[in-house]
């Protein structure tokens, strides 16, 4: 008899009596990213998203102006084909100013966000692990800090600590390491109680490979989806915050304070506050759907409905 | 005598009830011995504490009291790292191989860690050559390797989580109910599985699980778990065919007898109730509320294990063979008829 090549080219030789399911080995990330792309909302809030990215990396590259290049007898000229989206009320380009927001507004989210991801994810394991005195006085100190209305917290840290861009990131961490704490710690309360963590400690495996191997990989799918939603909030955030003008300062472009700038124009030149509002709607949007569909692809059940189901 | 791998004494295992007073006794004062290369068979009801007891002779669970000795050395005064060292030289194989098995690693992964742990193999290529020698050993192609859990039926997967047990050479294994969720028809071929490789490698097997039959086809000897104690112990074919104390006669008289005219004449012995709570253990012999036997000296002395029947090493906890055992607090020795023996 012939062995049949399977498509991963692994030969299916099942023992007798237990047939072997023939499909070839795929990392569970290359499954979700597949599952993730037949999802057209978040595969175009994806894409998008990857878009903005690419900007506001070359930002040099694709604005066609610096940021603070004035221009005073061309101010608050409306959208055209030399300046798509207009000047402001010093004559600035705002596109240019759009796409070098873009960084500012992403360094913030991105920054803050992983800060928040680090620590958060940290507490979150340890107290969910270790339980008892670790759980309580890790989780307590986690409560005072959620206990504050989030935008009150940040302006609070930011009013101590003096208004700037690092400081902001610092500020808006804050805010959601007690996020990120949570949703660790309620999902590693579940996978600790595993059978196949108890199985590795029975083979003799430390603590710290239990925590790393097994438990946050198992822990991460809520992390993940926590991550991109937060993200979102965190560009609004930004924004917030140098809307009230403790974010960054000008003459730095960031959507923000742009917003904050052209409120005064908003009657006579709505180009000034409309475009970085739009640059703010869509990105927080995407960074949603995104999330959404994340949750969507990385619970179990909902995987094996959709793998099966092909919708 | 043979010589003595795994040794309780006076072992219990205590919860702490949530909220208020009171304890849960999962096991309540466990003396055994388990020989060198046997196959120790330990069966009993849903929460009896057999499942505890297995954890707690591996140190899984910490005992509230007793001890237990590996191989001459006490467990209970292990450094961290004799302690990896002796979780090397003892698995242990779970009930659900649906959860035993980190869904996110693969077979090679899974099986391999004990190696990474225990330092057994050094380089990528020895740890994957070892793998692929332990995926033969239980029947698995080792072309599998590289695949994830939920590519494998039931039965495959316990192979994967037997392979993972055997990896670091252990001299004893625990299988606490490690066929009890598997198909039937794939029950015999694990179950035979384990046989195979406690006979190849010379493994000391303690094979925990509530069905009799499975019990009696894999073990040298058997022991009988009610309510946290081991209320019978002794060869497999005496246990089996001439039980001497009533819950095992009961236990016994409830598996089917695969002969249509013998199991046309099978008397039933059908206990009344159900196990009491681990929580509110009954005075005297623990099985007394629910035993067809159960007569005086009963609730005022707790039995200990005596010799019984006709085979050597045959012992179980009950009265009906002679009144011996730790008088209930409060009455004098006198009450009872016999000595009480500690």
């Amino acid at each position: 008899m012939t062995a049949v090549p399977t498509p991963g080219g692994i030969p299916a030789a099942p023992a007798p009596g237990e047939p072997m399911v023939a499909r070839p080995a795929r990392p569970r990330w290359r499954e979700t990213l597949g599952l993730l792309v037949r999802d057209r909302t978040a595969a175009t809030a994806g894409l998008v998203l990857l878009i903005i990215i690419v900007v506001a990396i070359f930002d040099e590259t694709f604005a066609s102006q610096g940021p603070n290049e004035q221009d005073i007898p061309g101010r608050l000229q409306p959208p055209s084909w030399s300046h798509p989206f207009g000047t402001d009320d010093l004559g600035r380009d705002i596109l240019s100013r759009v796409i070098l927001g873009a960084s500012v507004s992403l360094k913030v989210g991105f920054l803050s966000v992983g800060l928040a991801l680090v620590v958060g994810t940290l507490i979150g394991l340890f107290a969910g692990f270790y339980g008892r005195w670790v759980d309580d006085a890790l989780m307590r100190i986690m409560d005072v800090l959620f206990a504050f209305p989030a935008v009150l917290l940040a302006i609070a840290i930011l009013a101590i600590r003096g208004p700037g861009t690092s400081n902001t990131i610092i500020a808006i961490a804050v805010v959601y390491v007690p996020i990120f704490a949570r949703v660790t710690r309620a999902s590693v309360l579940g996978v600790r109680e595993e059978v196949y963590v108890r199985a590795s400690r029975s083979i003799g495996a430390s603590d710290f490979r239990l925590l790393t191997r097994h438990v946050l990989p198992n822990a991460a799918p809520p992390i993940i989806v926590q991550t991109s939603i937060s993200l979102a909030f965190a560009v609004l955030a930004e924004a917030a915050l140098s809307f009230l003008g403790l974010g960054t300062q000008p003459p730095n472009p960031s959507w923000g304070l742009m917003l904050a700038e052209g409120n005064e124009f908003i009657n006579r030149a709505w180009w000034l506050a409309f475009f970085p509002g739009m640059a703010i709607v869509v990105t927080v949007l995407c960074f949603n759907l995104l999330g959404d569909g994340l949750r969507d692809v990385l619970d179990p059940r909902q995987r094996t409905l959709m793998a099966g189901g092909g919708r | 005598m043979s010589d003595i791998l795994v040794s309780a004494r006076g072992l219990e295992v205590h919860f702490p009830l949530r909220g208020g007073k009171g304890v849960l006794r999962a096991v309540d004062g466990v003396d055994l011995d388990i020989y060198r290369g046997e196959t120790l068979g330990l069966v009993g009801e849903s929460g009896c504490g057999k499942s505890t007891l297995g954890n707690a002779l591996l140190r899984l669970v910490p005992p509230t009291a007793g001890t237990v000795t590996f191989d001459g050395t006490d467990l209970t005064a292990l450094g961290r790292r004799a302690m990896r060292e002796m979780r090397r030289r003892a698995g242990m194989v779970f009930q659900d191989p649906f959860a035993s098995l980190d869904p996110r690693r693969t077979v090679a992964q899974t099986v391999s860690e004990p190696l990474e742990v225990h330092g057994l193999r050094s380089g990528r290529r020895e740890r994957a050559a070892r793998v692929g020698e332990l995926l033969e050993l239980v029947g698995l192609d080792p072309a599998v390797a590289g695949r994830y859990p939920h590519e494998f039926s039931g039965g495959q997967r316990q192979r994967v989580g037997i392979a993972r047990a055997l990896a670091g050479e252990p001299d004893f294994l625990v299988c606490d109910e490690a066929i009890a969720s598997l198909d039937v028809s794939v029950q015999a071929q694990v179950l035979n599985l384990l046989r195979r490789l406690q006979r190849q490698l010379g493994l000391t097997l303690l094979f925990i699980s509530h069905d009799l039959s499975a019990i009696r086809h894999i073990s040298d000897r058997i022991a009988v778990m009610y309510l946290g104690r081991i209320v019978e112990i002794g060869p497999a074919s005496a246990v089996g065919s001439t039980p001497q104390m009533p819950y095992t006669q009961a236990l016994l008289s409830a598996v089917p007898v695969p002969h249509p005219e013998l199991e046309r004449t099978r008397q039933r012995i059908v206990l009344r109730g159900d196990v009491p709570s681990p929580a509110a253990v009954p005075s005297g012999c623990r099985f007394r509320t629910r035993c067809p036997a159960a007569f005086e000296p009963c609730p005022d002395v707790d039995p200990a294990l005596q010799p019984v029947g006709t085979a050597p090493d045959h012992v179980a906890a009950c009265h009906l063979h002679g009144v011996i055992g730790t008088p209930v607090d409060g009455r004098t020795a006198e009450d009872v008829s016999a000595a009480p023996v500690d």
